[in-house]
C-alpha cells in the first residue's frame, strides 16, 4: 500500500534533489519523444547535451548564451522571493539592447574611453526604466504586475522593430532592418582568442555573487526572504514593502538591461530585430531551477545554455525544429513543480490499509 | 468617414474580438472557481495548430474545431493535475504551460507553415442580416461567431441564474465553506479548468481556421495574455466580457483604420496599440483597489488542499 503523507518538516534533501530529478525526467521524456518521431534518442541526447560541451568553440558559445540567461535569472530570483511576479525580463532585456544601441551609435565615430561604459549604463538605465513603469503602476494603481510586464514585453519588441526599421537603421544597409555595426570603442572585449566569450559572462557571474551576497548577507536580503516566506509577518515587523518592491524590480531591470546591451555590444555587434531567442522567458525557468537562489541560478543557467546550444545543433545536424528547446523548457518546469510536491510530502509504504 | 466605412470597421472589430471573447469566457469561468490559469497563450496556440492540422488533413472544418477544443482541454488537464493534485504554484504552472504550448505548437506545426485552407464561409442570417447597419456588423459572419454569441448567452444564464453557477461561485469565493457543505471543490475546479482549456482551443482554432486562415508560429501574438486583462476589465462579468472583447478587437485593428484614413504612422508603432491599450485599461480598472477586491473571486490564485481540512 503506497500513500501520500504530509511531512512534518519540508525536506531539505528534496529541495536540492528535485531539480536534478526534474532534469532526469525531462531527458527521459525527450528520449521517448525522439523515438516517437523516428529519431535515435541516443543520438538526439548526444547532440542536445554532449555535443555542446564537446569542443572549446562550443563551450565558448555555451558561455555566450549563459550570460544573458544568468543576468536575467538573478534579478528574477530576487523579485520572486519578494512576491513580485515580474515576467518582464524579456522586455527589459530588449529595452536595454535598444537604449544601449542608440548610445553605441551615438559613439560610432568616437574612440573615447568612456564610450563603452556610457553605452552599458544606457542599457542598464533603459532596462530599469522598463521595469520601473510596471512597478509604479502596480504600487500606485494596483495594476496586475504579471500582465503589465507581459504587455511591456510586447511593447518593447515593437519599439525595437520600429527603431531598426526607422531611426536606428543603417543608412548604408541596403534597407535591411539592422543598425550599423558598432565600432571598436563600444564593443565588449572578448576574453580569449578564437572564441566569442566576452566580458558579459563576467558581469553575469558577478551578478550571481552580488545577488547571493544581498540575499544571504544583508539586512535587505533578510527582509526579502521574510517577505517571501510570510508576508503578514514581514508587515508586522514593519518592513517597508514598497521600498523592497522598488529595489528588487530596479535590480532585475538593471541586470536584464545589462544582458540586452551586452548582447548587442558583444556577440552581435549591432542592433537586430531578433536580439533575444526568448532569454527573458527562459530565465524564469532558470530562476526556478536554481531554487530562486543566485548561486543556484549559475548552475541552472549553465544547463539552460547547454539546452539552447543543443537545440541549435539538433536543428543543424538532425533537422529537429528549434522549437524543441522551449518545449523542453516547459516540460522541465512541469516536472520541477511536480517533484517539488515531495518537498512537503512523502510516499509512505506500509502493509496497513488506510483508514 | 462615411457610414459604410464605419460599418466595415465595426464588422472587423467583431471578427477580431471573437477569439478574445472565446478565450476570455473560458478564463472567467476558470477564475470564478478560484483558479488563475496563465497558460492561456499556450493552450490557444495548441488549439490553433491542432485545429489547423485536423481540418487540413480531413478537409472537415467542424472536425478541426472539435480537435482544437479537445486539445485545449488536454493541455489544461496538465495544469489541473499539477495545481489541484500536487498543490503547485498557479502562476509558475501557468507560465510553464504557455512556454510548453508555444514550443510544442511550433514543433508540431513546423511542416505546415504557409499552407492555407478554405476557412469557414460567412453566412448571412436571414432577416436579421437585413437590419440596417446592425445586420452587416453582427449577422453576416461565419458560424463560429454565432457560436460565440450563443456561448455568451448560455454562460450568462448558467452563471447568474442556475444552481451550477451558484456552486461555481461558492467554490471560488470560499472553497472551505463550499467543501463543508458537501460541494466537491476539486471536481468543480477540474471541470472549470478544462472548460477554460476547451474555450482556449476553439479560440486558437478561430485564428487558424477563420481569421488568418493558416498556421504561423506564435500566431496568437499575445491574445491569451490580453484575454487575462480582459477578464479584469470586465470585472468577471460575462456581459461585459463580450463588450470588452469587441473594444479590444477595435483597438487591434486601429492601425489598419488609421492607415486607411491616410495617416502615415509606422505600422510597427501602431502594432503596439492593443498592448498599450491593455495597460491603460488595467490601470483605470484596478486603480479602485477596494472595488477590484470586491469583484474578484476571493480565493483566486490561492491553493486549496482538502487534506488540510479537519
Amino acid at each position: 500500500m503506497i500513500r501520500i503523507q504530509a511531512r512534518t518538516e519540508p525536506s531539505s534533501l528534496m529541495k536540492v534533489a528535485s531539480p536534478l530529478l526534474a532534469i532526469l525526467l525531462t531527458l527521459i521524456f525527450g528520449s521517448i519523444l525522439f523515438s516517437a518521431i523516428g529519431k535515435s534518442p541516443l543520438q538526439a541526447l548526444q547532440v542536445l547535451l554532449i555535443a555542446p560541451l564537446a569542443d572549446t568553440y562550443n563551450i565558448g558559445e555555451m558561455f555566450v548564451k549563459m550570460g544573458p540567461l544568468l543576468l536575467c535569472a538573478v534579478g528574477l530570483s530576487l523579485c520572486y522571493r519578494a512576491n513580485m511576479w515580474n515576467i518582464g525580463a524579456e522586455g527589459q532585456l530588449l529595452a536595454g539592447a535598444l537604449g544601449g544601441s542608440a548610445m553605441a551609435l551615438y559613439f560610432i565615430d568616437s574612440d573615447s574611453a568612456i564610450a563603452l561604459p556610457v553605452t552599458l549604463l544606457a542599457g542598464i538605465a533603459s532596462g530599469m526604466i522598463w521595469a520601473a513603469v510596471p512597478t509604479f503602476l502596480k504600487l500606485r494603481f494596483n495594476s496586475n504586475l504579471i500582465l503589465t510586464t507581459i504587455m511591456f514585453n510586447y511593447i518593447a519588441l515593437y519599439l525595437l522593430i520600429w527603431a531598426v526599421h526607422g531611426p536606428l537603421r543603417d543608412p548604408q544597409g541596403f534597407g535591411f532592418p539592422e543598425s550599423a555595426m558598432f565600432t571598436q570603442a563600444t564593443l565588449l572585449p572578448t576574453l580569449f582568442e578564437s572564441s566569442r566569450i566576452h566580458l558579459g559572462i563576467v558581469f553575469a557571474i558577478l551578478s550571481g555573487i552580488i545577488g547571493w551576497f544581498i540575499l544571504s548577507k544583508t539586512h535587505l536580503g533578510f527582509q526579502i526572504r521574510v517577505f517571501g516566506a510570510d508576508e503578514p509577518a514581514a508587515r508586522y515587523a514593519g518592513f517597508n514593502s514598497k521600498k523592497l518592491s522598488w529595489l528588487v524590480m530596479l535590480f532585475a531591470g538593471a541586470l536584464a538591461g545589462l544582458a540586452g546591451v551586452s548582447e548587442t555590444t558583444g556577440p552581435i555587434g549591432q542592433l537586430v530585430p531578433n536580439v533575444s531567442p526568448g532569454y527573458g522567458y527562459s530565465a524564469i525557468i532558470v530562476a526556478y531551477l536554481g531554487r530562486l537562489h543566485p548561486i543556484g541560478a549559475i548552475i541552472a543557467a549553465i544547463f539552460m545554455a547547454v539546452i539552447y546550444m543543443g537545440g541549435d545543433l539538433a536543428q543543424i545536424e538532425m533537422g529537429i525544429p528549434v522549437a524543441v528547446v522551449s518545449m523542453f523548457q516547459g516540460v522541465l518546469l512541469f516536472f520541477l513543480l511536480a517533484c517539488d510536491f515531495f518537498i512537503n510530502n512523502r510516499l509512505s509504504f506500509s502493509n496497513q490499509a488506510t483508514n | 468617414m462615411d457610414s459604410d466605412l464605419i460599418v466595415q470597421i465595426l464588422f472587423a472589430a467583431v471578427k477580431t474580438g471573437t477569439p478574445l471573447l472565446f478565450i476570455a469566457l473560458g478564463e472567467v469561468i476558470c477564475e470564478k472557481s478560484g483558479i488563475l490559469n496563465l497558460g492561456q497563450e499556450g493552450m490557444m496556440l495548441m488549439g490553433a495548430v491542432v485545429g489547423f492540422l485536423a481540418a487540413y488533413s480531413t478537409g472537415n472544418m467542424g472536425f478541426g474545431v472539435l480537435a482544437a477544443m479537445l486539445m485545449g482541454s488536454i493541455m489544461s488537464l496538465i495544469f489541473a493535475v499539477l495545481v489541484l493534485q500536487l498543490g503547485a504554484n498557479q502562476v509558475a504552472t501557468g507560465l510553464a504551460l504557455t512556454i510548453f504550448g508555444t514550443g510544442l505548437s511550433a514543433f508540431v506545426g513546423a511542416g505546415f507553415v504557409g499552407q492555407t485552407i478554405q476557412g469557414f464561409p460567412p453566412i448571412a442570417i436571414p432577416f436579421l442580416s437585413d437590419i440596417p447597419y446592425i445586420g452587416r456588423i453582427l449577422f453576416s459572419h461565419d458560424i463560429l461567431v454565432y457560436f460565440s454569441f450563443g456561448m455568451t448567452a448560455v454562460l450568462f444564464y448558467v452563471v447568474n441564474k442556475t444552481r451550477i453557477g451558484l456552486t461555481l461561485k461558492a467554490v471560488g469565493e470560499n472553497p472551505n465553506a463550499a467543501n463543508a457543505i458537501g460541494i466537491p471543490v476539486l471536481k468543480v475546479r477540474y471541470l472549470a479548468i478544462m472548460f477554460g482549456g476547451a474555450m482556449a482551443g476553439i479560440s486558437g482554432a478561430y485564428m487558424s481556421l477563420v481569421y488568418t486562415p493558416m498556421w504561423v508560429e506564435n500566431m496568437t501574438a499575445g491574445r491569451g495574455w490580453i484575454a487575462l486583462a480582459l477578464v479584469v476589465f470586465a470585472s468577471w462579468r460575462i456581459g461585459r466580457i463580450m463588450l470588452g472583447a469587441y473594444l479590444f478587437g477595435l483597438a487591434s485593428i486601429m492601425h489598419l483604420v488609421l492607415q486607411g484614413m491616410g495617416w502615415s504612422i509606422s505600422p510597427n508603432l501602431l502594432a503596439m496599440l492593443p498592448y498599450v491599450a491593455t495597460v491603460i485599461v488595467m490601470v483605470i480598472i484596478s486603480a479602485d483597489h477596494f472595488k477590484e477586491k470586491l469583484l474578484a473571486p476571493r480565493s483566486l490564485g490561492k491553493p486549496f488542499d482538502p487534506r488540510n481540512m479537519a
